[in-house]
């Protein structure tokens, strides 16, 4: 029930955390805005997973576990970079000098 | 106990634990290093220790991965998680080897900067673990976590030099970038779940046949935003914006690592997914087509701006990453075997010139240009030697791997009809010769600017070792290349699609109610 609109939602998300990452600079927006994409495919999963069996639940979990290792290793990196620079904005940072 | 390595039914709790020897091996070895090193961290000798034990969980790993190579080694019976085929096994063994040649490298490295990271070796045990999951699993959710797992341990690595600012930088921003990666490919994989009902790649690659699902819009999509992931996690254009900064703010070696082992497992994942479950999907071969394309053109032209010799070879890793591709694109199986080889030569040249470097300079290497090598020749000609080995075979002059390997994917090119695809690769090898040459002319036709200008360089007996180690095995492979193209054929034979359409494959596997 609802997968159109689920997968929408979802879609729209994953499109407001593109674009939060390309658009801010504060290295913690960027984060939150990756979890948001993350967030965003889990809603898919969970919507799929109504009609194509427990697969899709199960990779949530994962989902899950994996973001939370990845908060906590981000967290500390940043709160690295804080120490070193004083900030956490990427401006000051140079990020994509390529 | 009767085991049948032909035929490990992987359903069976002996024949999985068998079939994943390797990473167990490793997983142990790695909680080992963990538990010694929260006791021992105080001097160099702790370091040491770790070290030592962590080359011993690589041995160990690389030795089941051995013998379940040598029984050769099947999975029978209905597609589980993992895969169990030659082509694991070899992108095992080159993992481990460039581990361990990493570690080696590592031990005089960490001593002479002083960085005193306890968790050092564990977190590379950790990333060679998730790297040998990717290039083992048969199932996105396994590739997932294998991805994660090395990612994450990578974060850290990346940034495990406290003092310096670069190095928090380079974190930072492999991290932001990987994570964002991570979101494409994820969303990728659900979308290709949506559409086929399965995450396991053999079953995708069924279902996509069985239901005729060539041109489905999500399936497609769902293609799209794998591509994206993995072409951040290779570094192909344009996708490689984080790659150069990242590579010069790390610690060298684990800068080599990262430009070989890392590209290595993703490549090997791509290459998975792509053969097994996308055979039947033409769109991806033009994708591929244009990555490679703008992968070698963008990577040789800005390599050629760069001067300190850390970008050089971050750029030049990136051109690299372009002329797999075009290996990948071919999607035959001299294109396969060609992928493998060029995969091995290129791990041997880059993690030599990436140790090289390292003796070089200090502080990070990020202040050596490539003018600071005039007359190392003069001074210290075995390391010049070898360098200039190493430019040769990157540049891929006749008599090393380098070329071996580029010539094998300009022969799959041509031989699947992509001869534009291998012009292009030739012209970006004669781009190249534009930043290679400079570095073996400054080394020896350029003097000596003083007495002292290579008196810091120096390079401890282990890393001479690994240095000797892949330089011989570049030209060994120059000249001798059957043997390992052999065995490249072989396990490239062995990622595929199921062969042929059986109605009895099932797409989600959902158990008969059978109980009364």
């Amino acid at each position: 029930m609802l997968l159109g609109p689920a997968l929408g939602v979802s879609a729209a998300l994953f499109t407001l955390g593109v674009f939060g990452v390309l658009l801010r600079r504060n290295a913690i927006v960027i984060f939150m805005c990756v979890e948001l994409m993350l967030n965003a495919v889990n809603l898919t999963f969970v919507a799929l997973a109504q009609r194509l069996g427990v697969a899709g639940q199960i990779f949530v979990f994962f989902v899950m576990a994996v973001a939370a290792a990845e908060a906590a290793v981000g967290l500390a990196i940043i709160l690295a970079i804080f120490r070193h620079r004083g900030t956490v904005d990427l401006q000051n940072i140079n990020l994509l000098k390529g | 106990m009767n085991l049948d390595f032909q035929a490990l039914d992987l359903s069976r709790t002996c024949d999985l634990l068998v079939a994943l020897a390797p990473e167990l091996a490793l997983t142990l070895a790695a909680l080992v290093v963990l538990l010694v090193v929260a006791w021992r961290h105080r001097t160099l000798e702790d370091v040491r220790l770790a070290g030592w034990l962590t080359l011993a969980g690589l041995g160990a790993a690389g030795f089941a991965a051995w013998f379940l190579w040598w029984n050769g080694a099947r999975a029978a019976g209905i597609p589980a998680m993992i895969a169990v085929d030659d082509f694991r096994l070899v992108a095992d063994w080159l993992f481990l080897g460039t581990a361990a040649l990493t570690v080696l490298v590592s031990f005089d490295y960490l001593a002479r900067e002083e960085l005193w990271v306890p968790e050092y070796f564990a977190l590379l045990l950790f990333a060679t673990l998730g790297m040998m999951l990717m290039a083992g699993a048969e199932d996105l959710m396994v590739l997932f976590l294998g991805l994660e797992l090395m990612s994450i341990a990578l974060y850290v690595l990346a940034g495990s030099s406290r003092r310096s600012a670069s190095g928090a930088e380079a974190a930072l921003k492999y991290f932001l970038l990987g994570a964002f990666a991570s979101g494409f490919l994820l969303y990728g994989i659900a979308l290709v779940y949506g559409a086929t009902a399965t995450t396991n790649l053999t079953l995708i690659g069924v279902q996509v046949v069985t239901l005729g699902l060539q041109h489905s819009t999500m399936l497609l999509i769902g293609l799209g935003l794998l591509l994206v992931g993995f072409g951040f996690k290779v570094a192909a254009v344009p996708f490689h914006m984080w790659a150069p900064d990242v590579y010069d703010g790390s610690p060298t070696p684990i800068t080599g690592y990262m430009a070989t082992a890392v590209k290595a497992a993703a490549f090997a994942a791509l290459f998975r997914v792509l053969g097994e479950s996308f055979a039947a999907v033409p769109a991806w071969h033009a994708i591929v087509w244009w990555l490679a394309v703008a992968t070698m053109v963008v990577g040789n032209l800005v390599a050629l701006a760069q001067r300190t010799l850390k970008r050089m070879l971050a750029y030049s890793s990136i051109a690299h990453a372009g002329y797999l591709l075009v290996a990948v694109a071919t999607g035959t199986g001299a294109g396969a075997a060609a992928f493998l080889f060029y995969l091995v030569a290129y791990t041997l040249m880059t993690l030599a010139a990436f140790a090289l470097l390292a003796a070089k300079g200090t502080n990070g290497e990020r202040d050596v240009r490539i003018d600071d090598l005039a007359g190392l020749a003069q001074r210290r000609p075995w390391l010049a030697l070898a360098l200039a080995v190493c430019m040769l075979s990157l540049l891929g002059i006749p008599g090393t791997a380098g070329f071996i390997g580029k010539w094998y994917i300009l022969v799959a090119a041509t031989a699947s009809g992509q001869g534009l695809l291998a012009a292009i690769l030739v012209l970006a090898s004669v781009i190249s010769a534009g930043y290679y040459l400079p570095v073996i002319m400054a080394m020896y036709m350029q003097p000596e600017p003083s007495a002292e200008a290579h008196a810091g360089m120096r390079l401890g007996r282990l890393g001479s070792a690994v240095v000797a180690a892949a330089v011989a095995g570049l030209l060994f492979f120059g000249v001798r290349p059957n043997r390992l193209l052999d065995i490249a054929r072989v396990s490239g034979a062995s990622v595929r699609a199921a062969p042929a359409v059986s109605s009895d494959v099932t797409p989600a596997p959902l158990r008969e109610p059978t109980g009364r």
